[in-house]
């Protein structure tokens, strides 16, 4: 499912660019949950961008979901990013779609129907509580509103891998809870889950093998 | 989609000059090369019956070169004469020879000699003032024109494709965090370039009917400023505002009509260059 092997990235060019992740060796089986933990510039976001095809790497072996993205021609990964949901740090909504367009993006870039769109978006928003703002401009959401619709974005396609960059941050607790039931629940139908966190008390609350990285290394896979 | 508009307007105003010049420069050379004055000494004078200006009249109007002749009146004499020999032609009492205004059918020099020769025979002396000279050098005149137009038409077209091209690309700039999330959530690069290209190709097809728009009424009221030039009457087009529909010739027609569709066409492909090149620059 996801698979590292010596994985090294450097944004330099050359042997004396120093890297920013270093020799990465880790695997994820299909249906796999992981907390991606570490402190802030130990490189848990810049690991995520490389696992949502942001980045490639510049040395060692990746392959997700059956496919090595070092070999793969760069046609071959839209694809693959389809396959892939992602909750970014700064949400990254745009800000000219209404809450619901944002959120039927990635079913109509996969050629989803409209009556298609219509039925999952309706039901995700209800799912994040969002119904009654579906119509709003992301600018007029709440930080917290804004997490929530980001999120809807990056499960409504049920992906085969969910990637998420501290996906709770501005929610209250009980927000909180709430969404990670959704992981959770995505996760034993199938979804390979990875949460970057650095919220101790939901790592305890929800306990699962946690992957700890520091300075670019990984230091930690229990 | 206003830089666009005044791009258009500046290509329009220089196509029409263009094809202006080229126009008149036509028309001149037609008008001077078909008009022939034909000069007969001692008109009046009669032999067989019929005077030398009547056989030389009546061979013109048999001739197959001659569109139209017309005898000069005294008085259009006079007046022709008056800047030479003053106010009162007839007064001199000069045995003026008579003078007929021609217009070939067909300009033609071949054609001209021949007719000059059977004039003689009819009317020995007769003579023909022929403006080659100067319609040569009209000719040349207009096709400078015509050239130096030309130039300043490719000039002012490769201004407005550079400039429709940068305000395009500064459009796409502020839409670039768009592209980028919209290619992490797995659209290929001609799915985020398509749609671009065919918002930016609106845009820019609009600004270009906008400009041509714009530019109509300028060009309509420069045709009506040249049609006394030109082939429409100036009276005609007075008369009937309507009329100054017709008097911009068909090639700036197919130039108003062309030019939104070039800024058009400009805005889709930058947008398409553009969001490519952007794209290639992600995984």
């Amino acid at each position: 499912m996801v698979r590292l092997e010596e994985v090294g990235l450097s944004y330099g060019v050359g042997r004396r660019a120093p890297e920013v992740l270093s020799d990465l060796t880790f695997s994820i089986p299909e249906g796999g949950f992981r907390w991606l933990l570490g402190p802030s510039g130990a490189g848990k976001s810049t690991l995520l961008r490389m696992l949502f095809l942001g980045l490639r790497p510049s040395r060692g072996r990746l392959s997700l979901l059956g496919t090595d993205v070092q070999s793969a021609p760069r046609e071959d990964l839209p694809r693959l990013r389809r396959h892939i949901g992602v909750v970014f740090q700064d949400f990254r909504l745009l800000d000219h779609l209404s809450v619901y367009d944002n959120v039927a993006l990635p079913l109509r870039l996969a050629g989803w129907s409209a009556m298609q769109v219509r039925d999952d978006v309706t039901e995700m928003l209800a799912w994040v509580g969002l119904s009654p703002k579906m119509d709003q401009r992301p600018p007029l959401l709440s930080g917290g509103e804004q997490q929530r619709a980001a999120i809807a974005r990056a499960v409504v396609a049920r992906p085969a891998l969910l990637l998420a960059d501290e996906p709770t941050g501005n929610l209250d607790d009980a927000q909180a809870t709430r969404l990670m039931g959704l992981f959770i629940e995505m996760n034993r139908l199938g979804t390979t889950v990875v949460l970057a966190t650095h919220n101790t008390r939901l790592v305890d609350r929800f306990p699962a093998r946690s992957l700890v990285l520091e300075q670019g290394c990984l230091v930690g896979d229990a | 989609m206003l830089l666009v508009a005044a791009m258009v307007v500046l290509a329009a105003l220089g196509v029409a000059g263009g094809v202006a010049a080229w126009s008149l420069a036509s028309e001149w050379r037609q008008g001077a090369g078909s008009a022939l004055m034909i000069e007969v000494p001692r008109p009046d004078e009669r032999s067989g019956g019929e005077s030398r200006v009547d056989r030389v009249l009546a061979l013109l109007q048999t001739a197959s070169q001659v569109g139209s002749d017309h005898l000069l009146t005294q008085d259009e004499l006079g007046t022709l004469l008056r800047p030479w020999l003053g106010g009162d032609v007839g007064a001199l009492g000069l045995e003026l020879p008579a003078m007929i205004e021609v217009h070939l059918a067909a300009p033609d020099p071949g054609d001209t000699n021949v007719l000059l020769t059977r004039l003689n025979q009819a009317a020995p002396g007769t003579i023909a003032e022929a403006s080659d000279d100067w319609s040569a050098r009209l000719l040349a005149l207009g096709q400078s024109l015509a050239a130096c137009a030309g130039v300043a038409v490719v000039l002012v077209l490769s201004v407005a494709v550079a400039l429709v091209a940068l305000a395009a690309s500064a459009g796409l700039a502020a839409q670039r965090e768009t592209i980028e999330i919209l290619h992490l959530l797995g659209a290929t690069d001609g799915d985020v370039a398509h749609r671009f290209a065919r918002r930016l190709g609106g845009l820019t097809l609009v600004g270009g009917v906008v400009g041509a728009l714009l530019a109509l009424p300028l060009l309509l009221e420069l045709a009506t400023l040249a049609a006394p030039f030109g082939v429409a009457p100036a009276q005609q087009v007075a008369d009937q505002p309507l009329s100054m529909l017709t008097t911009l010739p068909p090639p700036i027609w197919a130039g108003l009509a062309a030019l939104p569709c070039a800024a058009g066409a400009i805005g889709w492909l930058t947008a398409q260059i553009t969001v490519r090149a952007w794209l290639r620059r992600f995984p």
